[in-house]
């Protein structure tokens, strides 16, 4: 029974940066309606810059966050100027074939520059448990869950209650008419995929400590994102969070207690589950609500 | 103060107008009138900058916008309140006039636009915290020309604002929109109801077949032969 609940607590914490991961996703879908393909990517280019940061420059992972984050913004809006944005009245389908090309790119610029092998950063504090109520956790994924929900919960204030987010808000909806009453329209297609982008680079950091890299690392993460978004509803914020944690639990417990090899085929079936019974999403609600979403 | 000289336009190969010429006083009221397909709304869509005129000129305050975007339009006063409301459904009333005045966003005057707003549309001010969607067609409306006043602008074009809403809607925001007038701005209101509009309007243009055929006072186009024959049915 403690181990059951230990399994569940380890898996929450690390849906708490699926979570993080997916609403990023999500928030691109919705802003600029680009399938992000390359998502899981990104995520792996946090995962090695925090680690050449710290093999290279002995740097504490944590810290490199103030390193990882704007670099990766400014990652997010030199794919939307460079890459998306030339893209931008073509067919949905070579969107798609951009992102895909994107994401194979990554994958082989990283086999190149760091090799095929594992590159994992040995933190030792993230491997000290901390015993909560009988209940062992590490360090490192409780230190990923705390950031990836505080950054998530911070995302949806400023959805809700900045004019930012009212903004990026009205270009889920309706983007000609945000044009119309004079928003500066790809001004704010940058600053999703800026911000998008820049969690899931975050995410790659907070999850380095406890999971190693490797140039196919990403792939896990897109599928997972989209399961996620899938799963909470398309365009539904809130929906992406539980989500997220949910997927996070169901892995983990498959990997301990199926088989680890298992993890991907449970995240599959939980996919194709919620694809037949309930396509708008558990939490989505209505059509209506997947449909014009981040609520 | 706005002059639309000549301007033609297209979807794709397909000729929407082919010579609008429209002249907008400083103040006052002027009806765009025509019938279905027409080419208003296209008209409209080309001041705001949304599509480009093919041939002719805008001009502004004297000077020439035709090559500037929508955005810059917004800001130098000229507003569009598109035909159909287009609100941001899923947003709350407030939340949409703000959107409406993001262009002015910076001078600090907001809370006192919206209660400028709210004094021309009390029913606004009641369902301020409302969705947007959820609302009357009428209150859509409001809504919809709220959201384009909070852009404090100089010229305000209105696309078919009485559009499937009640008859005594209809009176009731022809005469806020008259009060608005009043306040010293230019508003273009579009109509295919020509007897009703040019009963509230200063001034008049006719438009069919994507050609401006009429224009003067409200009066002088209410007294027209050809006016009365083909678009007054009498
Ligand atoms: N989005 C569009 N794409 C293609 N043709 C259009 C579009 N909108 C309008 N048209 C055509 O342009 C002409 C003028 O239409 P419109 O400006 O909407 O007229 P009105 O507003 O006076 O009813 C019509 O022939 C219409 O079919
Ligand atoms: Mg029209």
């Amino acid at each position: 029974m403690d181990y059951l609940l230990q399994t569940m607590v380890a898996g929450l914490m690390l849906g708490g940066v699926y979570a993080l991961v997916a609403v990023g996703l999500n928030l691109i879908f919705g802003v600029v309606k680009i399938i992000n393909f390359a998502h899981g990517e990104l995520v792996m280019a946090g995962m090695y810059l925090t680690w050449w940061l710290w093999s290279a420059w002995n740097m504490n992972p944590y810290v490199s966050l103030v390193i990882v984050t704007p670099v990766m913004f400014l990652a997010g809006i030199a794919i939307q100027k460079f890459i998306l944005s030339p893209m931008q009245n073509s067919s949905p389908t070579m969107k798609i074939f951009v992102t895909l090309g994107l994401s194979v790119f990554l994958q082989n610029l990283a086999l190149w520059m760091f090799g095929g092998q594992f590159r994992a950063v040995n933190f030792p504090w993230a491997e000290q448990n901390l015993s909560l109520l009988g209940i062992n956790v590490t360090y490192g994924r409780l230190t990923a869950f705390i950031v990836a929900l505080a950054l998530v919960l911070a995302l949806f204030y400023l959805m809700k209650r900045t004019l930012v987010g009212k903004v990026l808000n009205a270009l889920v909806e309706d983007r000609e008419t945000a044009g119309l009453i004079g928003i500066p329209v790809k001004k704010y297609y940058l600053a999703a995929m800026g911000i998008g982008i820049s969690l899931a680079g975050i995410a790659g950091t907070l999850i380095i400590p406890f999971q190693a890299a490797y140039p196919l690392v990403g792939a896990h993460f897109t599928l997972l994102a989209f399961v996620v978004v899938v799963l909470g509803g398309l365009g539904n914020m809130a929906g992406s969070l539980l989500g997220g944690l949910i997927l996070g639990i169901v892995e983990t417990l498959a990997g301990t207690y199926v088989d680890p090899a298992l993890q991907q085929v449970a995240v599959f079936v939980v996919f194709i589950i919620v694809l037949i019974v309930r396509p708008q999403g558990i939490f989505g609600g209505s059509a209506r609500n997947a449909e014009v979403g981040l609520k | 103060m706005l002059e639309v000289m000549n301007i033609s336009a297209y979807y794709g190969d397909a000729q929407a107008l082919e010579d609008v010429t429209l002249s907008l006083p400083a103040h006052g009221v002027t009806a765009f009138l025509g019938p279905n397909a027409a080419g208003k709304s296209t008209t409209l869509r080309v001041v705001s900058g949304l599509i480009p005129a093919a041939t002719g000129t805008i001009e502004f305050e004297g000077r020439d916008i035709t090559g500037t975007s929508p955005q810059e339009r917004v800001a130098m006063g000229i507003v569009h309140v598109p035909e159909g409301r287009r609100l941001f459904n899923t947003m709350t009333v407030e939340d949409n006039l703000i959107l409406g005045g993001y262009t002015k966003r910076k001078d600090r005057k907001t809370a006192a636009r919206l209660d400028e707003i709210y004094d021309h549309f009390p029913k606004l001010a009641e369902r301020r915290k409302q969705e947007a969607g959820l609302m009357s067609g009428g209150e859509q409306q409001m809504c919809a020309v709220g959201r384009g006043m909070m852009a404090g602008p100089k010229v305000l074009m209105i696309d078919e604002m009485s559009l499937g809403l009640a008859p005594v809607i209809v009176k009731q925001m022809f005469a806020i929109v008259k009060g608005i007038a009043a306040t010293g701005m230019s508003v273009l209101l579009v109509e295919q109801h020509v007897k009703n509009a040019l009963e509230v309007a200063d001034f008049g243009t006719i438009i069919d077949g994507g050609i401006t055929r009429a224009t003067g006072t409200a009066a002088e186009l209410r007294e027209s032969d050809v006016v009365r024959e083909s678009y007054l049915g009498h």
